[in-house]
């Protein structure tokens, strides 16, 4: 009834080709922002920012960065959790070597560092694929989990091998460090989840995306009609780490504050993001953040409903927490098999039709 | 797909909002009873608890003030431990003892920007000892450099005095835990004239087969082990398999506890391992834990541990902190303490062996006090040797003191990097 296109007249190009054809989603979008920028930055606490919101905005941003190179350019990685490290310690040097440096710039300066890393360990995308990759970039991870452990250097020689972020401000607010608000911690990822995701959508509705998803489809056909594999599967590597480095740095800096490569970084974080494209959805900007919203807000709200609201002992509740989201990955799987956006989608559809199917 | 969003806001704002009510004296506990470390986290976390429960019940509390322990699942993970940190904060929590050297990392900042305490006993940042940088933290009686040190001392006891030319291999959890103890190890190997390897074990542990066939080729002569959680089992056992001889084994106090020896049976004969507080279920303090807590059935989880080695620490931490808590009352002169009093109250502690007796736990523990400049204690340990046979731990030294002239000057400088980085100013001149 209010969802549909009948009466939006597009009359140009651009309207045609604009992100959100129908009104409908075009004003959701635009409420969403006003929620995300106008309203949450005023009534964020330190819990909501630290246990909820910035996590979701930080792997919202690695889930897209994987979805690109797995979702849109088809090449299985399992090196996420090791490219976040990469970002995290080039942030880490970044900061300690020149304090004088923005914050923002330390950021996208260590995304670069992770996009260079990236693209070497793409490289053996161009002879091997599928789960050959798949074992070639978790080497990849385990390779940077223990450079990161072996050599002194990255992390300034400490004695216990754990590296803190020191205090940044930017325009007068500490953005890193123990004394950060929470809404400058929660705005300062917003900012970059809005760019990094306006820009991802933007790259995946042209020329770039185009030829990824080509080469996604089948490698051959794309190289026949004049898709250069070797730039497209290795822009997509260097995409798919900036965005993942991004990730990392923000993890490191912002979010957690102090990070021990083993345990921030390890396989499982690898395996975590890689969960979240694929409930989220693969190819799906989207799903990225239905995925990451998942399996961040999941756990959280199962704690905080069996052992806040039921008082059940902890441990208790731990164990029945991970029954229940093992549970319905399964059957979200089972039900969807292309994930929380395809439910969208379909929800999409028939939002056209409601309320007169026929 | 809306209606799921819509239905998970509303839960989660139902679940945000069941938070208990403010009041009492709120220690939270951060504990981690799932995971590869649960094999510590569970007694520990119990022996917190029923202390709390046992001052609840006989005493009504600490100054008549009820004590509310809040329990935190963290699994021993960073981010979960956070996680805990922001919600428990808001109840009005006092002190945290999260018992993870990698969670206090994290939370080291956070409590000095939140001004709440930390209270790492045996664990956490060394360099925390030093209060004239770390004014929200204490790791009182002992940190992990006095129990390298202590060792070593023990070592050097056995050798005549001297380590010259020996071969000492540190086996670790490769973690800011683990990798504590190296530069102190260090250090004491250029005094002693002995070698040190340091071996790392990727977390959790359970797979340390190459490890350990690098002993065997190496053939140190002794070997100190920084482990925790499943990792300890598994090394006990590995060493068993390798008959590398049990009693120049020597793990620190976190790698000495029941559930690490029974698993390799006889096998772990003669294992030795650092303790800085008493074990058993001797102590009279058991009689009133025995007749308010347990029989009550008011125990915390299972019930099973009490009395081993971990649970016993985990009291001792209740202890100390009941008793920081107390010292604060005092100096307040309120029971109704707040955050800060209870710091200094931490800061003004004294343990004696008096107090200790009173309390029911004679001997368990070192007598120290601590000061404005030094939040560390006096970190002597005893070494307590496994009696497969017997199925016990028992004492074969008395407190061993380390060695402060080595440890000293390590603190300052680790302190004084934390100071710099951070924009500290030295306190108590």
């Amino acid at each position: 009834m209010f969802y549909r296109e009948a009466g939006d007249f597009k009359t140009s190009y651009v309207d045609d080709s604009q992100t959100f054809p129908i009104r409908f989603d075009r004003m959701r979008y635009y409420a969403v922002l006003v929620l995300g920028f106008g309203i949450l930055p005023f009534v964020m606490n330190d819990y909501w920012a630290n246990a909820v919101f910035v996590p979701f905005l930080i792997y919202a941003i690695a889930a897209i960065g994987l979805n690109i190179l797995t979702g849109y350019c088809g090449q299985v990685s399992l090196g996420t959790g090791g490219f976040m490290a990469v970002g995290a310690y080039a942030c880490y040097k970044l900061m300690t070597a020149f304090p004088w440096m923005p914050m923002p710039v330390n950021v996208l300066l260590a995304g670069l560092v992770t996009a260079g890393v990236g693209v070497l360990f793409g490289l053996p995308s161009l002879r091997i694929k599928g789960f050959y990759l798949a074992v070639a970039t978790l080497a990849a991870q385990f390779f940077l989990v223990w450079l990161f452990n072996k050599v002194p250097w990255f992390y300034n020689y400490s004695a216990s091998g754990q590296i803190t972020a020191p205090e940044r401000t930017l325009l007068g607010v500490a953005v890193t460090g123990a004394s950060t608000p929470a809404w400058a911690k929660y705005l300062f990822c917003a900012v970059f989840l809005f760019v990094l995701a306006w820009l991802a959508r933007n790259l995946t509705r042209g020329t770039v995306g185009r030829k990824w998803m080509a080469i996604r489809d089948m490698d051959i056909a794309a190289e026949i009609i004049g898709v250069n594999p070797l730039t497209t599967k290795l822009s997509a590597f260097a995409v798919s780490s900036f965005y993942i480095g991004i990730a990392g740095a923000l993890f490191f800096a912002v979010y957690l504050g102090a990070a021990e490569v083993g345990e921030a970084f390890g396989i499982q974080k690898s395996f975590l993001i890689l969960f979240m494209v694929i409930i989220g959805g693969l190819g799906s900007i989207f799903g990225s953040f239905a995925g990451a919203a998942f399996l961040v807000l999941l756990p959280v709200l199962l704690k905080n409903l069996l052992v806040g609201g039921l008082g059940w002992p902890t441990d208790l509740a731990a164990h029945i927490e991970l029954m229940i989201v093992g549970a319905l990955i399964i059957v979200f799987l089972i039900l969807e098999p292309h994930g929380l956006a395809q439910l969208w989608r379909v929800a999409k559809e028939k939002l056209r039709l409601w309320p007169f199917p026929h | 797909m809306k209606k799921t969003f819509t239905m998970l806001a509303a839960a989660a704002i139902a679940a945000t909002t069941a938070a208990p009510a403010l009041a009492d004296l709120v220690v939270p506990n951060l504990s981690y009873r799932t995971g590869p470390f649960a094999a510590g986290g569970i007694p520990y976390a119990d022996g917190f608890n029923d202390y709390f429960t046992l001052l609840n019940e006989r005493d009504g509390g600490i100054g008549g003030e009820k004590v509310q322990v809040p329990e935190c699942e963290t699994a021993y993970n960073t981010e979960k431990g956070v996680e805990c940190y922001e919600a428990t904060k808001g109840q009005g929590a006092l002190v945290y003892n999260p018992l993870s050297t990698g969670i206090t990392y994290q939370l080291i900042p956070k409590v000095s920007a939140d001004g709440i305490t930390l209270y790492t006993p045996g664990y956490g940042r060394t360099s925390a000892a030093n209060g004239k940088v770390f004014e929200w933290v204490f790791n009182y009686p002992a940190n992990y450099w006095d129990g390298a040190s202590v060792a070593i001392k023990y070592l050097l006891d056995e050798n005549g005095g001297s380590l010259e030319g020996k071969k000492i291999a540190l086996l670790y959890h490769n973690s800011a835990y683990g990798k504590e103890p190296i530069r102190t190890l260090q250090e004491l190997a250029k005094k002693h004239g002995f070698t040190l390897s340091e071996l790392p074990i990727d977390s959790p542990g359970q797979e340390q087969k190459s490890q350990w066939l690098q002993v065997r080729r190496d053939k140190p002569d002794y070997v100190l082990f920084w482990g925790w959680g499943v990792m300890n089992s598994v090394a006990v056992q590995e060493a068993a398999n390798i008959r590398f001889p049990m009693d120049k084994f020597i793990g620190i106090w976190w790698s000495g506890s029941e559930n690490d020896v029974l698993p390799a049976g006889d096998g772990a004969n003669g294992y030795k391992a650092l303790t800085f507080n008493g074990v058993g279920g001797d102590y009279p303090v058991y009689a009133d834990l025995k007749k308010y807590v347990f029989d009550a059935g008011k125990g915390s989880g299972a019930g099973d541990s009490a009395g081993s080695v971990i649970y016993s620490r985990g009291m001792y931490a209740a202890v100390v902190i009941s008793e920081a808590i107390r010292k604060a009352q005092e100096l307040a002169g309120t029971p109704k303490v707040n955050a800060a009093q209870v710091r200094d109250g931490f800061e003004a502690l004294e343990i004696t062996d008096a107090r200790l007796e009173e309390l029911g736990l004679k001997g368990f523990g070192q007598a120290f006090k601590a000061t404005c400049a030094d939040h560390g204690g006096a970190g002597g340990a005893m070494i307590q040797q496994w009696d497969a046979a017997a199925k016990k731990w028992s004492l074969i030294t008395g407190f061993i003191e380390p060695d402060h002239d080595v440890l000293d000057p390590l603190v300052a400088e680790d302190s004084a990097a934390f100071a710099a980085e951070n924009n500290i100013a030295e306190r108590c001149n």
